[in-house]
């Protein structure tokens, strides 16, 4: 029977990786000098399991090298190793190792060798202290012991006396199942000994008191017997011996044997004859060499791992869907005027089902942004230490759900932030107390849903950012002109500049300012936007600001001239009638109106989209809508409002290119394009 | 048909040794864990036990144990699946009632050259 | 003779042959009574004119985006692209759905012309690189011109064209 095991393989290497993250997790959450034993546990069997497979699924300088992580581990479980912050450095370490190596083996690359062997080293001087560097030469020219007497001549047969303790069969042994299996070696001759057996008032049916003399025949070698009584050899008495020495031996030793003595001779321990081949995998040269069996390079599929109750939600809703299209469709068999209620309240049924399906089916795209955040405790673990600064990351919302795009596209943005947060905004530790702050910095991450958004926070208790230094520093670059009057949160925005650093010393961290304004670049491509809230010596916040979802979108449908644009629902606050009296002027053409106890800017949308009319009279007489973008309210004046309906999100720039003032293109119900708004692009738009 | 109950927390190779079997024709009732190959394996009876050892919840000698005090699993067979450097899991498995083990990394025709010889 | 007539063939055969290899399919339309050639592989479709719905702020030519089988395609007016004087859309006003081809990228774009006149086979070695007209006409989209029948074709790039298109916003911006 031939299995094909790479049909495993892409199982496998996804429940690596999970091991891997978990194992990375465990890691972290290990202080040095206490043992929890639970966690120590988890990382011992994630390590466990990905040896197993990896030795199963042919890769075996990924076992090897997990067999050495998880003695390592295995020491730790058994409180015969301290758990010291630096085995956990390179316990971190051979995790990133692992995965590597995983990832080439999966994409079909070529393993890192140098990488594997430099970390496969510190883990054994890690395991062996001192001793592996005296030894480790050694150490690996162990080689499995030959089999020796067995094979200097020609065996004629064994004779084997076999005792079972009497609870044999509880193990669910059956010597019967042994006597069957030396029968396919040789020629077998069992002799059963009743002489154990109690008297039948006595005899309880689930002991056995039988023993055996069994002569096997035939050119047969030891370990294959011993390879039968291997899961027996420690409840029984047994002896095994070859014709030939047992003709050499005295007769009387045999007898004696019979009569209960202890064994002569013991069955080679199974632990021995098996350890020493994994020695030598363990020990194997450092140059790991590819396995055979490489796997043909396959790209990874794009999978997505949904919870079983958003499929079951979403099987549920085709079923209602299902019984609602029959009922309509015997509906339209014989259908008057009568029936009109029974049509109405079925089609209003299937607009319920319909919208209840997409949301399901649009729920099967989301994941919790833990999946972008469980990277960030070892990053910060890693960045603040090299940096010789104290901080604690805090995790909140990880539950929050978003767009499987957005998990994917969001994490190096992210990356970025946190890194920028650690190397710019958190001090170090003497600078920190001297400014009265403890010395142990805080780095918070946040994610929560606020109105149509999606907002993932990265806060510093940090320095904070100087709004006069930055500008200074902007001039001399030459990204702003000198006489340029700017408010402090645009100030703060010149980080975003291409090409801008603020650190005084370059650090390899978060580098020279490069990056930056690809951030924000990359937060926009995903219809996003980052504001910045800093204050001078207590610290920043660094806010992203993302769509919910990104395919589909709550609209409201607005009249300006012939023309319809969709503005997003969730950045409508109201709308009403614009009488002339509540418009007021600034300087005589900046109009704005009062809505409670705020001025806040009309926007024209005819004049700023240049709107041709062909109908005049329109006056300031129109409906405003106010929005509200990045913080910034202001009113939009239209002719009309048009209705609200879910319309699905189509880019302009896959064929087209950025416009702005509109985020993104819908198809109408009437199959004409209709343009989505962007608000903070519109207030940018008008500013110009 | 014998009936076995493959009992791992990893996928892949739970999957593999499912796979294995099936091709060989034996039902195979999955497990992924101690705690829910005992819950699968309570009301019925199958005709062999291949557990992992090393398993959250509950580990494969636990399980082991746990099956050998029913009454239906006094005698049933049951196989470790042990890394070869389990020499003292050997023992404590065999302790708990183990009948066997099949050594890690093993290939299929290992695995059912194995259960052929206990299941006969 | 007959070895002689089957050398002649063989020669013929060659010559074809090297006709074929250089043969090009073009796509001609006319404009303001000129006729154009784009590359029909790079021709998705003809389709009639139809109304737009128009972007704000941007160029004029760029008339607008339509609904193509649910995808957004940008609609350029070729005569204003050219600053030819203007004309009304007509029953023979056609689009011609493009593939233009980018670094990373392929984007559809319609075109709008006056009508679509006839499919040319052009042999690639006729083609004339165009002279310059100095700054009163642009170039550089122009890859070439060829007389096929009696009148001058000119080869639109259809590549060029488009970023140059690109490059021009980025001016503006």
């Amino acid at each position: 029977m031939t299995i094909d095991m790479e049909q495993f393989h892409q199982v496998f290497f996804e429940e690596s990786f999970e091991g891997l993250d978990v194992m990375e997790t465990g890691l972290l959450n290990l202080s040095p000098g206490t043992a929890d034993m639970e966690e120590i546990n988890t990382i011992f069997r994630a390590a466990h399991s990905i040896k197993g497979g990896s030795g199963t699924f042919g890769f075996m300088d990924v076992s090897a090298f997990t067999h050495v992580m998880e003695t390592l581990l295995d020491e730790m479980r058994d409180g015969r190793r301290q758990v010291e912050q630096r085995g956990v450095n390179v316990l971190l370490g051979s995790v990133d190792c692992l995965r590597e190596m995983l990832a080439a083996i999966q994409s079909g690359d070529e393993v890192d060798s140098k990488s594997v062997s430099t970390h496969q080293k510190e883990l054994e001087i890690e395991l062996n202290g001192s001793r592996s560097e005296a030894t480790g030469e050694a150490a690996e020219i162990v080689v499995p012991e030959p089999d020796k007497a067995e094979d200097s001549a020609v065996n004629l047969g064994w004779h084997i006396i076999f005792c079972p303790h009497v609870h044999l069969m509880k193990t669910g042994n059956d010597p019967v199942r042994m006597f069957r299996e030396l029968e396919e070696l040789g020629d077998l001759t069992v002799e059963a000994d009743f002489r154990g057996l109690p008297e039948i008032q006595d005899l309880d049916p689930e002991e056995c008191h039988l023993s055996w003399d069994i002569r096997l025949e035939g050119d047969i070698e030891r370990h294959e017997i011993d390879e039968i009584f291997d899961w027996v050899e420690d409840d029984c008495d047994m002896s095994i011996i070859s014709f030939a020495d047992e003709a050499e031996k005295n007769r009387p030793a045999e007898e004696d044997l019979v009569a209960g003595e202890p064994i002569v001779e013991k069955v080679v321990p199974a632990q021995e004859t098996a350890k020493a081949p994994t020695k030598q995998a363990v020990k194997a040269e450092p140059e790991v060499k590819r396995p055979e069996n490489k796997p043909a390079a396959k790209p990874a599929s794009a999978s997505i791992r949904v919870d079983t109750a958003k499929i079951d939600s979403l099987i549920n809703m085709v079923g209602e869907l299902v019984i609602t299209q029959s009922m309509l469709s015997s509906l339209g068999e014989d259908f008057d005027m009568t029936k009109l209620d029974l049509l109405q309240s079925g089609l209003s049924q299937l607009e319920s089902h319909t919208r209840e399906l997409q949301q399901s089916a649009m729920g099967i795209r989301m994941m919790p942004i833990s999946f972008v955040f469980s990277r960030f405790p070892r990053l910060v673990h890693d960045l603040s230490s090299k940096m010789g600064k104290q901080i604690e990351l805090k995790l909140s919302g990880e539950n929050t759900e978003v767009d499987k795009t957005v998990i994917e596209l969001i994490s190096d943005p992210l990356v970025h932030l946190v890194r920028n947060s650690l190397d710019h905004g958190v001090e170090m530790p003497d600078e920190r107390i001297a400014a009265g702050k403890p010395a142990l910095g805080i780095v918070h991450l946040n994610a929560f849903h606020r109105g149509g958004n999606i907002v993932i926070e990265v806060t510093d208790d940090g320095n904070g950012l100087d709004g006069d230094k930055l500008f200074n520093k902007a001039v001399e670059k030459g990204v702003v002109e000198p006489d340029t009057q700017l408010t402090e949160k645009e100030k703060f925005d010149l980080i975003f500049a291409a090409g801008f650093s603020t650190a005084e010393v370059v650090s390899d961290v978060s580098g020279r300012g490069v990056g930056m304004d690809v951030v924000r670049k990359n937060i926009e491509a995903l219809g996003g936007h980052v504001e910045i809230r800093s204050k001078l010596g207590k610290g920043s916040t660094f806010a992203i600001y993302l769509p919910l979802t990104l395919a589909i979108l709550d609209g409201q449908s607005v009249a300006v001239g012939d023309e319809t644009y969709i503005v997003p629902l969730a950045s409508v606050i109201e709308s009403f009638n614009l009488k002339p009296e509540m418009v007021s002027y600034v300087a005589g053409r900046g109009e704005t109106f009062r809505l409670r106890d705020e001025y806040l800017p009309i926007l024209r949308m005819d004049n700023l989209f240049g709107v041709h009319r062909t109908e005049s009279g329109k006056g300031s007489d129109g409906l405003l809508v106010v929005v509200e973008g990045q913080g910034t309210r202001c009113g939009l004046l239209v002719d009309d409002l048009l209705g609200q309906q879910q319309v699905v999100i189509k880019s302009l720039e896959t064929n087209y290119r950025k416009i702005e003032g509109i985020s993104a293109a819908t198809i109408l119900g009437d199959g004409s394009v209709g343009l989505i708004l962007d608000i903070p692009g519109l207030l940018r738009l008008a500013n110009r | 048909m014998a009936s076995i109950l493959a009992v791992d927390d990893s996928a892949s190779m739970r999957q593999m040794v499912s796979f294995t079997l099936k091709g060989a024709g034996y039902e195979v009732i999955e497990g992924v864990d101690g705690v829910d190959a005992l819950n699968k394996a309570k009301g019925r009876k199958v005709d062999l036990v291949v557990t992992d050892v090393n398993m959250p919840n509950m580990d494969g000698i636990t399980l082991i144990k746990e099956l050998r005090a029913l009454p239906n699993y006094k005698f049933t067979p049951m196989l470790m699946l042990t890394t070869e450097s389990g020499a003292d899991k050997k023992a404590q498995g065999r302790a708990a009632g183990a009948t066997g083990w099949i050594v890690k990394p093993f290939n299929p025709d290992q695995l059912l050259k194995t259960v052929k010889k206990v299941l006969g | 003779m007959a070895r002689k007539e089957k050398k002649l063939t063989e020669e013929e055969k060659a010559q074809e042959k090297e006709v074929q290899r250089n043969l090009v399919q073009y796509l001609s339309f006319t404009l303001n009574s000129e006729e154009y050639g784009v590359e029909i592989l790079r021709v998705q479709e003809i389709r009639c004119w139809e109304p737009v719905s128009r972007v704000p702020n941007v160029p004029s030519y760029e008339k607008g985006v339509i609904n193509l089988r649910g995808a957004i395609i940008p609609i350029i007016d070729l005569r204003e692209r050219f600053q030819l004087e203007e004309a009304n859309y007509t029953a023979t006003t056609a689009v011609i759905i493009l593939r233009v081809e980018e670094e990373d990228k392929t984007r559809i774009v319609g075109i709008v012309i006056d009508s679509v006149s006839d499919v040319l086979d052009v042999d690639k070695r006729t083609v004339q690189e165009s002279p310059s007209f100095g700054s009163k006409v642009s170039t550089d989209y122009i890859s070439g011109l060829v007389e096929v029948n009696g009148k001058m074709l000119t080869l639109l790039d259809i590549d060029q064209f488009l970023s140059l298109q690109e490059e021009e916003e980025k001016e503006l911006n």
